[in-house]
């Protein structure tokens, strides 16, 4: 047993190093497919040198084996079809949902040791350990939960929480549990764990029940780290190094994450968390009044613009998605490219649900992705660029950003396509963005409105640029 | 680049077996001056003998601290500048890793006598089985779009 255990600790290294190649190789997209199989094989490595472990101590039951072939079975078969059927546009979602189970997992993982645990393991190291994983995990789990929920459009999450102060309301929820975790540290008592999952499932909704729309991806990317630091808490209960490397690892992914997507909103992290947005600045009228000279357009019309365009970039945002008009832009921009435009794209770090959520759709789309920029690269060219297409972006564009230092907005980096000799903004209606304040861009000089869905309209200017 | 990483690894497995060598070290000669010191006060030799072994296990924590720290460490250092174009896959596949619990799920269920224990082991498994499974065939089907096109 104890031969075995070492081996086995040594393996689940082997495991630990593969993690760290294959995230290292996921980081480049020459070498990012084989590094998700090395990642892969790594987890396969350290569950099956698991089972051998269990084999070798020979103490699981016939019931115990019956349990975790069942497991395994139900769990890879729900998984495998999750994978495959999911849209591309649903892939927030999914990765929500992905996170919140390894939260969950966790939880279960470190409640079954607590089950088990004898009053001399129950040493106040673990017992912390315990709580602590108990807490993020639970977070994690139902955090993730709410947020699946909101991007699935569901309507139960979109509605405020009936709670009057959620700040006061989090502050006690934490300070309870800290005290919680501090009572199974040093009493070395078990039943504070159950008080730690009902509050903090209370505290994984007040947390992300408030966090709405472009908000989405930052909180999406903690939860990713906070499902890795729960894995490294349970590491820490069960002693197994191997959980504790690859959690950091996920945590210290996620909080990078985290910042990119703070950055390019120009917020802290407890802003987004903490911080409401102060909605409309101003009265309603000031929008009709900015509103005034508006002009409005029509598919041939964009066709006759386009047709004159040597350089045409695309700025997609979440309405893209909404519309599933990926395709169909790609269609527009290989027309116009046969036609001898330059076509690119300007992807915001925020466009979208979910960081890099633009990325994979345009790439599902077949978009080569050297024609995707980032809004650093694109920003300083764009006042070469002959047409800007909006679709379905609007705070990543409005230039009130960099005008009012007022405005709630005030400083996020935007792809400032103003500069453009036109632009055209594809939208439903003039109706504003998340950030619930008017854009001046739509009524600028250079800018032309089609008002239309996303996807209809794309394939109308394909019509019509087609007919020219 | 990779070379730093290994030497910080090698780094990590150094100060996690170089502590533990310790506990086992300090634990003996802890003990036995304990026994060797009839003449002091009998409280602190009591609290010497009870301390011991919870010595011992402080210094596991801090390896592990260690470990948990450097590997932090690690993963910042190569996450950091990946292309936004990635950052999706990065997220999928990262989660997908944070399954590993998926082994903490598997020796609850199989070294646990408790019944209901194993219930929550069961159900772990299947969660951390959908997380490990589906992140990484999710992971794959969206590289492998990005892939198509070079």
């Amino acid at each position: 047993m104890f031969h075995s255990q070492i081996l086995v600790n040594l393996i689940y290294l082997v495991a630990a190093v593969l993690f760290i190649f294959g995230l290292k190789m996921i980081a480049h997209p020459r070498t990012a497919v084989r590094g998700n199989l090395l990642s892969s094989l790594a987890m396969l490595i350290a569950v099956v040198v698991t089972v051998w472990l269990i084999v070798a101590a020979n103490t699981a039951s016939w019931a115990g084996w019956l349990l975790i072939v069942v497991g395994l079975v139900i769990g890879g078969g729900i998984g495998a079809v999750l994978a495959l059927k999911v849209e591309m546009t649903q892939m927030p979602q999914l990765v929500a949902l992905f996170n919140g189970l390894g939260g969950g997992a966790s939880v279960l993982v470190a409640g079954a040791e607590l089950i088990g645990m004898t009053n001399t393991e129950a040493t106040a190291d673990v017992m912390l350990a315990t709580g602590l994983s108990g807490l993020i995990g639970t977070v994690t789990f139902w955090g993730s939960l709410v947020a699946f929920g909101k991007l699935q459009e569901i309507s139960f999450f979109e509605k405020e929480l009936p709670i009057p102060a959620p700040q006061a309301v989090n502050a006690v929820l934490a300070v309870v549990l800290i005290g919680m975790m501090v009572l199974m540290a040093a009493w070395g008592v078990g039943w504070p764990y159950i008080v730690i999952f009902l509050l903090a499932t209370i505290l994984g909704f007040t947390l992300v029940m408030p966090i709405g729309g472009a908000d989405m991806p930052v909180v999406i990317a903690l939860l990713n780290s906070y499902s890795g630091l729960a894995a490294a808490a349970t590491g820490f209960v069960i002693d197994n190094n191997v959980l504790i490397i690859s959690g950091s690892l996920v945590g210290a992914s996620g909080i990078i994450l985290t910042q990119i997507m703070c950055k390019a909103m120009n917020r802290s992290l407890l802003n987004v968390l903490f911080g409401t947005m102060q909605s409309g600045s101003g009265p309603a009228g000031a929008d009709h009044e900015m509103y005034a000279t508006v002009r409005s357009t029509s598919a041939d019309d964009i066709a006759m613009i386009l047709d004159n365009a040597q350089r045409v970039v695309f700025v997609p945002g979440y309405g893209l998605a909404v519309a599933q008009a990926q395709h169909a832009v790609r269609d527009l921009a290989n027309i116009l490219q046969e036609r001898g435009a330059t076509v690119e794209y300007a992807i915001h770090p925020v466009a979208g649900r979910m960081p890099g959520h633009m990325n994979v759709l345009l790439a599902e789309a077949d978009v080569p992705y050297d024609q995707l920029k980032e809004m650093d690269e694109i920003n300083p060219t764009l006042g070469q660029v002959d047409v800007a297409i909006v679709i379905g972006a609007n705070d990543v564009v409005n230039p009130l950003a960099n005008t009012d230092p007022n405005s709630p907005i005030a400083g996020m980096p935007i792809i400032e396509v103003s500069k453009a000799r036109t632009v055209i903004v594809i939208k439903r209606s003039l109706s504003p963005g998340f950030a619930k304040i008017p854009n001046p861009l739509f009524a600028a000089e250079n800018t032309l409105m089609f008002f239309s869905d996303g996807k209809k309209a794309v394939l109308d200017i394909v019509g019509a640029v087609k007919e020219l | 680049m990779i070379r730093n990483l290994l030497l910080l690894l090698i780094a990590c497995c150094l100060v996690g077996t170089a502590a533990s060598q310790l506990a086992f070290a300090e634990d003996k000669p802890k003990e036995s001056s304990a026994s060797v010191t009839p003449a002091e006060e009998a409280v602190p030799t009591a609290e010497a003998t009870e301390e011991a072994p919870k010595y011992t296990k402080w210094t596991a924590l801090v390896a592990s601290v260690t470990i948990f720290v450097l590997a932090v460490f690690v993963g910042f250092e190569i996450i950091t500048k990946v292309p936004p174009t990635l950052h999706t896959p990065l997220m999928s596949g990262s989660n997908a890793i944070s399954g590993i619990s998926i082994v903490g799920a598997l020796l609850a269920t199989a070294l646990n006598a408790q019944w209901f224990a194993s219930l929550l082991g069961l159900v772990a498994i299947i969660l951390a089985t959908i997380n490990v499974v589906g992140g990484y065939m999710v992971t794959h089907r969206m590289l492998a779009m990005f892939q198509q096109k070079r």
